[in-house]
């Protein structure tokens, strides 16, 4: 019974004691919980129940949860369609590129805000912060002429070198984190004879694995769907990264099988999934970080 | 970048010597710029370059084949007076954000609170909701657009279940917005997860405070969770609206702006005038134009925040 409800001459009864309140707030928690839980599942099971069937059962009326017989073949036959193997390796090979680039570049630059003193040090980050608001698309056109010139079109270079200088993002979220690393750990580097290189090789970058996990992430999801920017740099076939040559597989097939459809959709998922289980603890570190600061 | 024992202890290494004599805080200054050069290369090169060079460009003819052709300010004035297509773009573009970013921070806020309660196997339903959102680009798309299929999609399957005919979705003019907000709450797991953190970091002595008061659930969340909040409920909201504004892949791999203009989304038709058109400089100017938009629209939601933000310290009046 709360005070106020008491002054208040609210009645009292079973309903009103805490023990009641207390217990009915979490029974209904949990039922949403359920609910919604269930409901942003079911896209997904749908994803891979339809990817195991056979074409004519996926529409059947009344729906069926199961497939009938489990088609593992529809992934060798999805497999098969496209060019499948070789838009994977071009997509794993320019994300793990950029993956490097854009991870170890915005570890030096975060580091050099978060622990170097400098003059102009402070128009310098807030240039970073308004880069993150900038739309893509007004630097699009030139960077497509600029690229031009350099005979960058249709390589793998005019996606992976851009990522060498620093993300914005992913500067932020990694200065977050160092600046919450004690300074008294860098001195302690400083007096063993260590200079500012060392100290971000040795004592930082070491320490930073929960942030770092969580820009590979990132990086990694950003780069491995990337859709817009291999579409508009690349024009030969054999350079398309899978999601590309997943639009491909649109047009040219139609909307006819969709379970090999399906099959071809869930394989590029599944990295992101189980990255996503794997660097779980991390993720949501990072995550809530960034949008404490912001 | 050679310690200082390294230097002393090197015999005339020459290229080191002259870093050594030099004073600790201008050998600070030159670090920090020594480690913010990538920044600063691509910042010049990929950014600021681009962008001014998109400035001169939308002032040309630009169709790639031939060399640009100065034309002043023709393209502004085509773009905001002659082309119908750039004002339903910005009408299908807004309608989404306006409804978009007002549903997903909603939802992206309950279903933090939800996640915010201590049940058992909390961990497990907040990897549930986040899982979506590890999802994205094509394969999204083409999940999607099987899912609104008007006749065996199962969204309308499961509403003929509960005896409501289903609409088009993405192949109505009227409901393909509606199918892409909808599209949108399904990722709300990066905004959720902020929200947690948010609410999660409201101490907890303002909850007991205001419960000797004699407040209610309603009140609580009223006069503190809402207002400890707010910084976030301002982050998400911006970004939201920043992303809102560049939609592309999904509109050019699922409607590709169709059906009838009805989901031309303001990225898509800039792209189509860049690299299907061959007008570059007028993209160009359309591309500035989404900038001043997205740098009005965020500068008038800061300017609105002291009237809903309350930050933690801030003096009292």
């Amino acid at each position: 019974m709360s005070l106020g409800s008491l002054v208040a001459g609210v009645r009292q009864g079973w309903w009103t004691s805490r023990k009641f309140r207390t217990g009915f707030q979490r029974s209904l928690a949990t039922f949403l919980i359920l609910i919604g839980a269930v409901v942003f599942l079911i896209p997904l099971l749908w994803m891979v129940r339809t990817s195991l069937m056979h074409g004519g059962e996926i529409f059947l009326q009344p729906i069926r949860l199961f497939p009938e017989h489990v088609l593992w073949e529809n992934y060798p036959k999805a497999i098969k369609a496209i060019p499948y193997p070789l838009f994977a390796r071009n997509t794993v090979l320019t994300t793990l590129l950029s993956m490097v680039g854009s991870i170890g570049s915005s570890c030096l630059i975060a580091y050099a805000f978060a622990r170097l003193r400098a003059p102009g040090k402070e128009i310098w980050f807030a240039l970073v912060l308004i880069t993150m608001m900038l739309p893509d698309a007004v630097r699009l056109v030139p960077t497509y002429l600029l690229f031009r010139l350099f005979g960058w079109l249709d390589t793998f270079k005019s996606l992976i070198v851009p990522q060498y200088f620093g993300n914005a993002f992913y500067i932020f979220m990694l200065r977050q984190f160092f600046m919450t690393l004690p300074r008294e750990l860098d001195d302690a580097a400083k007096i063993d004879g260590c200079g500012f290189f060392s100290i971000f090789w040795r004592v930082i970058l070491p320490l930073s694995r929960p942030a770092l996990a969580t820009v590979a992430i990132f990086s990694f999801y950003s780069n491995w769907n990337n859709f817009m920017e291999p579409m508009i740099f690349l024009n030969s076939m054999e350079k398309y990264t899978l999601p590309l040559g997943l639009s491909f597989y649109i047009n040219v097939r139609g909307l006819t099988e969709w379970n090999l459809l399906m099959a071809a959709s869930v394989m590029p998922i599944i990295p992101c999934v189980v990255l996503f289980f794997l660097g779980q603890r991390y993720f949501v570190q990072g995550i809530a970080l960034t949008g404490l600061k912001g | 970048m050679r310690s200082i024992v390294a230097v002393s202890a090197a015999k005339g290494t020459i290229a080191w010597r002259p870093f050594a004599r030099l004073s600790m805080r201008r050998r600070e200054t030159l670090a920090f710029y020594a480690f913010l050069s990538p920044w600063i290369v691509g910042f010049v090169v990929l950014t600021a370059g681009p962008m001014l060079a998109s400035l001169a460009l939308s002032l040309t003819r630009y169709q790639i084949i031939s060399p640009p052709k100065f034309i002043g300010l023709d393209n502004y004035a085509t773009m905001l007076f002659g082309d119908p297509l750039v004002w339903q773009s910005l009408r299908v573009t807004a309608l989404y954000a306006l409804g978009s970013v007002f549903l997903t921070v909603i939802c992206a806020f309950v279903v933090a609170m939800l996640m915010n309660q201590r049940i058992f196997g909390i961990d497990l339903f907040r990897t549930i909701y986040y899982l979506p959102s590890s999802i994205s680009g094509v394969p999204l798309a083409i999940l999607w657009m099987s899912i609104f299929n008007p006749e065996f999609g199962i969204l309308n399957v499961g509403l003929g279940l509960l005896g409501i005919q289903g609409p088009d979705w993405i192949w109505s003019p009227v409901w393909v917005l509606p199918a892409f907000i909808i599209m949108s709450l399904w990722n709300i797991g990066g905004m959720m997860i902020i929200f947690l953190a948010g609410l999660q970091g409201v101490p907890q002595h303002l909850y007991e405070a205001s419960e000797l008061d004699g407040a209610g659930p309603l009140t609580k969340f009223r006069h503190v969770t809402l207002p400890m909040v707010s910084p976030v409920v301002l982050f998400n909201v911006v970004m939201s609206v920043i992303a809102a504004f560049q939609v592309f892949t999904n509109a050019f791999v699922m409607t590709n702006g169709g059906p009838g203009n009805a989901s031309l989304f303001y990225v898509l038709y800039l792209y189509r005038n860049a690299f299907q058109y061959g007008g570059m400089g007028y993209a160009c100017a359309l591309a500035w134009l989404l900038l001043v938009i997205t740098l009005a629209l965020v500068l008038i939601i800061f300017r609105s925040s002291p009237y809903w933000v309350y930050y933690e310290g801030e003096l009292a009046g």
